[in-house]
């Protein structure tokens, strides 16, 4: 099939993705005034950000007067398992609580203390009450607060429901990028002086996930293919409390608002098993300890009927439960026909959140090719093998701001006329429309479900050498076979899913390669990378993270030396009482 | 009871026209209409167009009409129904394509309503703003509000008459109550509300407060304040005799 036609937009900052950390990073970008185009996948305002409910963290000490900017800090590089990114963890603990209260100006409602300040809630693996939030919806308050001041940004434009399929360069510099309209197919090249990628995760490569249809992880894939390094790929994190039945529900996300509401967590026998991992910590430890106990208790046939454990709020007053947390209450009355003020929930690990992804430079969000920026959870180092819940609201407002201002900056220095290859752009339009061509070919649904088959299978909590080797010679035969695979039997351009699928399977593909390989490559376990062929924590790769290059021969995963922390910084996390919890060498 | 096979039926069409297609889908317990439309999508017809994201009715993609009735497709159970259920796409909207509309109509409307506009005072503190919780408990039940339009598609006004120039629609009456009962907005909407955004056309059915996800009282909470708002500056007779008195004094006190 020859290229088809496209049309033609200049703008001076694009930005892939309209979540929190797209919209911060077009409003930040918009302010210096340069023109942004957003552009996203689905409807302004249905970006994963929204599925955030318990709040975002920032030291801001209205609750707990001890907390402060080093105790955040702290408790991000040892939640972490201190494979973080220091600098971005120094960075984003300093500057949430501004960023926070600057939200509040746009218009944010946060609960608030007696004392007329915002409140904060407890969360897991933070040492104070830290998170500033509204019941248990804080995404969709922060989500609506960015798109209203987005939208009412001079400079700021969006596309809706757009997909990006690729990355253009010139001279060496990202000039531009090709996407197609669902609604209709049609091309659209945007020619630009800089780009933000701030299209979210992977989740979708697994079966049981909290994550939606979008979640195909296309940022830390166009990079990849831009020829940047991606960091951290094996780490994925099990958010410990996802829904588990009935089936049809099963990875829906259950906030770990309950726990920080006083829910505690009970295996089939009503024993309170955390008691046993994390006697301190008890349901409010880091999620990669409370994720795989319970998966452990569930292995040792402790689990609840339905493969998980129960998840009980009952002793607080309904009242209290109804305010806190009114949509879990509406979510377990109407999914699961369970009313949770009289019920415990059942709750099982589900994936939740890449940790990994493009490799940014702290300061900048800049990422290892000139022009091409990152920001929110399609970048990585900020939350090392392990996020704590909250940090990743922050995240996108600390560093979608900084990688927007960037990115502007970055277009003064940059003629518009960047000379784009139009052989290169033909060729991407003509891969686009490839399965149209082949609508006999292999379903794309089909060939998705044996996508989360096999990483639930290969790369599950608890992951082993033999496993991951078989998930690699298994994703590698999808990829040849994706190359080749249909639309489900309709070329139409007109709002075709299966054919939109069938190019979101590059995407995951990528990813799940870049995650096998790097797992194999850490032998270790250490926060969500869990081994059982190397159940010890390594002290020698502390300083260590993989980063996932593409060379002429494929992909290629290289360990990295981290440079040590400057000594305020050390200091900060030897002084903090933070439990690091390493896995104990047996 | 146990359903093993659903007769679904979809509306597949576009703007030249459609009609409603039979397909079989096998029930899991536990499913929801979604599931079954996804179902179709993956098995039976990849080109099925149909929004949705976060299947857990915090995002308000998948607004659709089930059995006739305005609801979100992954919060309605299929145990609801019996063996048979009919899905199709809003009707207040402009079709694009089987159950996806065109909503852009409701994202040119809120550029339209002048944003948060605190005092110049609060935006010059460096102080971090003080405010009562039950004060900001009043706008919060309308910051609730998700953007599934189902409110907008079951509204007379705009589905019935099509009179998407003359009124805003309910979610945008809940959006200028969350911006007029802000604690620190300062801005006067009330000409907007008389006038473009066109408060008067609703006669307070309570179709929307009826379809909301949120369970969000629109009519009583945020339309009929804001009606009285409007009232008070623009019809109150009390008023409109002070102030023509008021102005006739100005007159006669000129030199």
């Amino acid at each position: 099939m020859s290229a088809a036609p496209y049309e033609t937009v200049e703008t001076d900052v694009l930005v892939l993705g309209a979540g929190g950390a797209g919209l911060r990073a077009a409003i930040a970008a918009a302010e210096t005034g340069a023109r942004v185009q957003v552009v996203c996948k689905s409807l302004l305002g249905k970006a994963h950000t929204v599925m955030a409910e318990g709040g975002v963290a920032a030291a801001m000490h209205n609750v707990a007067y001890q907390d402060s900017w080093e105790v955040h800090f702290a408790d991000t590089m040892k939640g972490g398992k201190l494979i973080n990114d220091w600098r971005m963890a120094e960075i984003h603990a300093r500057e949430s609580p501004e960023r926070v209260l600057e939200l509040e100006r746009w218009g944010a409602v946060f609960d608030r203390t007696w004392q007329g300040r915002i409140h904060q809630r407890p969360f897991g693996a933070h040492t104070y009450p830290r998170l500033a939030h509204i019941g248990d919806r804080t995404g969709l308050e922060l989500i609506r607060t960015l798109q209203d001041r987005a939208v009412h940004t001079k400079g700021v434009d969006v596309h809706m429901e757009v997909t990006v399929f690729k990355l253009l360069k010139a001279d060496g510099r990202i000039a531009g990028a090709l996407a197609y309209r669902r609604a209709d197919g049609s091309v659209i090249l945007y020619r630009c002086g800089a780009l933000v990628l701030a299209s979210g995760g992977a989740g979708k490569m697994y079966r049981v996930t909290s994550n939606s249809w979008e979640s195909t992880g296309d940022g830390t894939a166009l990079a990849y293919d831009a020829g940047a390094q991606l960091r951290d790929m094996e780490m994925v994190q099990f958010h410990p409390t996802g829904m588990v039945w009935p089936a049809g529900v099963r990875g829906i996300l259950v906030t770990e608002g309950v726990r920080g509401e006083g829910g505690v967590l009970r295996n089939k026998d009503g024993e309170r098993f955390m008691e046993r991992y994390d006697r301190d910590r008890m349901e409010l430890s880091s999620r990669d300890v409370v994720a795989r106990a319970i998966n452990s208790e569930v292995l040792a046939g402790r689990g609840t009927p339905h493969a998980g454990a129960f998840l009980d709020i009952t002793h607080r007053k309904p009242e209290y439960i109804k305010s806190k947390l009114p949509s879990m209450y509406e979510q377990f009355l109407k999914l699961a026909n369970v009313d949770i003020t009289r019920q415990p929930m059942e709750v099982a690990p589900t994936i939740h959140y890449a940790m990994g992804g493009v490799r940014v430079e702290a300061e900048t969000g800049a990422s290892t090719v000139p022009g091409l920026y990152a920001a929110g959870e399609v970048a990585s180092g900020l939350h090392g093998a392990n996020r704590l819940g909250g940090n990743s609201l922050s995240d996108l407002l600390v560093f979608g701001k900084r990688a927007g201002e960037a990115a502007a900056g970055a277009v003064e220095v940059k003629s518009e006329t960047a000379a784009l290859d139009p052989a290169q752009i033909d060729t991407a339009i003509a891969e686009l429309m490839a399965p149209l061509d082949r609508v006999a070919g292999e379903n794309p649904f089909a060939l998705q479900a044996e996508i989360q088959d096999a990483m639930s299978a290969h790369a599950p909590i608890v992951r082993d050498g033999p496993g991951l080797e078989a998930g690699l010679d298994k994703i590698l035969e999808l990829r040849a076979r994706a190359r080749k695979c249909g639309t489900g039997g309709s070329n139409t351009l007109a709002f075709n899913p299966g054919w939109h699928t069938a190019h979101d399977l590059e995407s995951m593909l990528v990813n799940a390669e870049a995650l096998l390989r790097s797992a194999l490559e850490r032998k270790e376990s250490r926060g969500a990378h869990a081994r059982s062929d190397f159940p010890g924590t390594d002290d020698e790769l502390t300083n260590v993270n993989y980063a996932v290059e593409k060379t002429p021969d494929g992909m290629v995963v290289h360990a990295e030396q981290r440079p040590p922390m400057p000594d305020y910084l050390a200091e900060a996390v030897h002084h903090s009482y933070a439990r690091y919890t390493p896995e104990a060498t047996e | 009871m146990e359903i093993s096979t659903l007769d679904l039926k979809i509306w597949r069409g576009d703007a030249k026209g459609g009609e409603l297609v039979s397909y079989r889908v096998p029930v899991r317990e536990g499913m929801v209409v979604l599931d079954a439309v996804l179902w179709v999508q993956a098995n039976m017809a990849s080109d099925l167009a149909v929004r949705w994201n976060c299947k857990a009715a915090k995002c308000g993609s998948c607004s659709a009409e089930i059995q006739g009735f305005p609801r979100l497709m992954c919060k309605t159970p299929l145990t609801e129904y019996g063996g048979q259920v009919t899905v199709g796409p809003m009707k207040a909207f402009p079709i694009v394509k089987d159950l996806v509309t065109d909503v852009s109509w409701n994202y040119q409307v809120n550029k339209e309503i002048p944003p948060f506009t605190p005092s110049e005072k609060d935006t010059l503190s460096s102080e971090p703003w003080r405010m009562q919780q039950k004060d900001v408990e009043r706008v919060m039940e309308f910051r609730k509000c998700i953007e599934c339009f189902l409110c907008q598609d079951v509204c007379h006004v705009l589905r019935a008459h099509d009179m998407k120039t003359a009124f805003y629609g309910p979610r945008y009456m809940v959006r200028i109550a969350s911006l007029e009962m802000h604690p620190k907005d300062t801005l006067d909407r009330r000409p907007l509300l008389k006038g473009k955004a066109g408060i008067g056309y609703c006669n307070v059915t309570k179709c929307c407060t009826e379809v909301c996800p949120e369970h969000i009282k629109i009519t009583d909470n945020a339309i009929i304040p804001l009606k009285e708002r409007m009232d008070d500056a623009y019809f109150d007779p009390v008023r409109a005799i002070v102030r023509r008195l008021g102005r006739r004094e100005r007159k006669a006190d000129r030199p």
